[in-house]
């Protein structure tokens, strides 16, 4: 049975008011289909059941489900590879060189969903900066959905994800096969700290960033949010430090204190006024 | 741009060859190591292989040993495209000179991928 119009208004409002994820007109199936996923891991059947459930008695935990249902949680190793050799080329030699007097950097992945973008980031470092092995080196990971980070901790994928984007000299150094899953060694998972955070909540433990990548994820919020979102990040980031967006986002039109920086064949972001 | 497929299903060099086309590959095919190793005699090297590991007379193992040993195909970016999905046979693989490991099952996507990283695809 499709969802109803208000039930629809209800959700959309709610994931809104949690998430700042826009459900658009439109994306009623998608509602649908994934909170009849939800409903039936609940014990239910229908979604029409799940929203009267949650109208009935207002239980946050059955309010986070939901809205953690609406995530997409789509990543994959490496992806796009263009920001990576970005990091590669230029982003992480040039803060190298900035920061050789305390040797210490900080990055921060915003929406790190399954761990997929931090892991690369730790492999990529271990490969090519080994110099980095005595700086102290911290990546926070973070999003808003427990069940994806979950997930990323263990550091277990299936021979799904790691056939996409991982190159097999990297799967056969920083992984070890357990049963049908490969899983990243201890030394690289303990690299990467994986912590909820909201990004329309407040931010902690990010300041003083000399990375952060916020990729594929500004899309599903309003422009109002992505303006709020893109000046906190000033706010997070060090002067002389980098933003990373994903491939079919900008700051541009919506914040003008950034400047952009070409690398290859990608943009960084830096805030303006260096 | 040309590509060998080397597999000994025909519907597995099927469904690698109309992706490889669709991205703009010249397809040849073979269904075991020996009729690869044929196939590049007469065609001429190629700029990508992409291999199964267990084939009836020559297995994708020892065509892969042998196509490094000639340094007529030092250039050929070579893809392991197998069901075989234990640690040391990737290890191995690498070893004998493959530059990629791919598992069945794979997406479209994934193949993709490899392409992109072996550096016969641009992104
Ligand atoms: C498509 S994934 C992007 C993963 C990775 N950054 C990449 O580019 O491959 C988007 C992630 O954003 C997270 N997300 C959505 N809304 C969020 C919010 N308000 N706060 C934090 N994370 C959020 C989702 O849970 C999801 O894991």
């Amino acid at each position: 049975m499709p969802i109803s119009p208000t039930d629809f208004d209800f959700v959309r409002a709610m994931v809104r008011k949690e998430s700042a994820i826009a459900l658009d007109p439109g994306k009623e199936y998608l509602v649908e289909s994934r909170l009849t996923t939800l409903a039936r891991q609940l014990g239910l059947v229908t979604a029409d059941q799940l929203i009267e459930e949650v109208r009935r008695k207002p239980d946050n935990g059955l309010r986070y489900k939901i809205v953690e249902a609406m995530t997409t949680n789509e990543t994959s190793f490496f992806r796009d590879v263009a920001p990576f050799d970005a990091l590669r080329e230029h982003v992480l030699p040039d803060l190298i060189a900035r920061r050789a007097a305390q040797n210490s950097l900080r990055i921060w992945c915003g929406a790190a969903s399954t761990g997929q973008e931090p892991y690369s980031l730790a492999m990529l470092i271990r490969e090519h900066f080994p110099a980095l092995a005595s700086w102290r080196v911290e990546i926070v990971a973070t999003d808003i959905s427990r069940e994806v980070l979950d997930r990323a901790r263990t550091g277990r994928y299936s021979q799904l994800e790691v056939n996409r984007g991982l190159p097999a000299s990297m799967l056969v150094k920083y992984f070890e096969k357990e049963g049908i899953a490969w899983r990243v060694k201890a030394p690289l998972r303990d690299m990467v700290t994986f912590r909820e955070m909201n990004l329309i909540g407040s931010w902690t433990g990010v300041d003083n960033a000399d990375i952060v990548m916020m990729r594929n994820v500004l899309i599903y919020f309003d422009v109002t949010i992505k303006k709020q979102i893109l000046a906190n990040v000033r706010r997070v980031l060090r002067a002389d430090g980098y933003f990373m967006l994903g491939s079919a986002e900008s700051t541009m039109n919506i914040d003008d204190k950034y400047t952009r920086v070409p690398v290859g064949r990608t943009s960084c972001y830096q805030p303006l006024g260096l | 741009m040309r590509a060998l497929i080397v597999d000994d299903s025909r519907a597995v060099r099927s469904v690698i060859g109309r992706s490889v086309r669709e991205l703009g590959f010249a397809a040849f095919e073979a269904g075991n190591g020996r009729d690869a190793l044929q196939v590049l005699a007469t065609e001429g090297a190629m700029e990508l292989a992409l291999v199964d590991w267990n084939m009836p007379e020559m297995s994708g193992y020892d065509f892969v040993c042998a196509v490094r040993a000639n340094a007529a195909h030092s250039a050929m970016r070579i893809i392991m495209v197998t069901s075989e999905s234990e640690m040391q046979r990737v290890v191995s693989a690498l070893e004998a000179g493959a530059n990629e490991y791919l598992m069945k099952p794979f997406t479209v996507d994934a193949l993709r991928d490899k392409l992109v990283l072996t550096g016969v695809l641009d992104n």
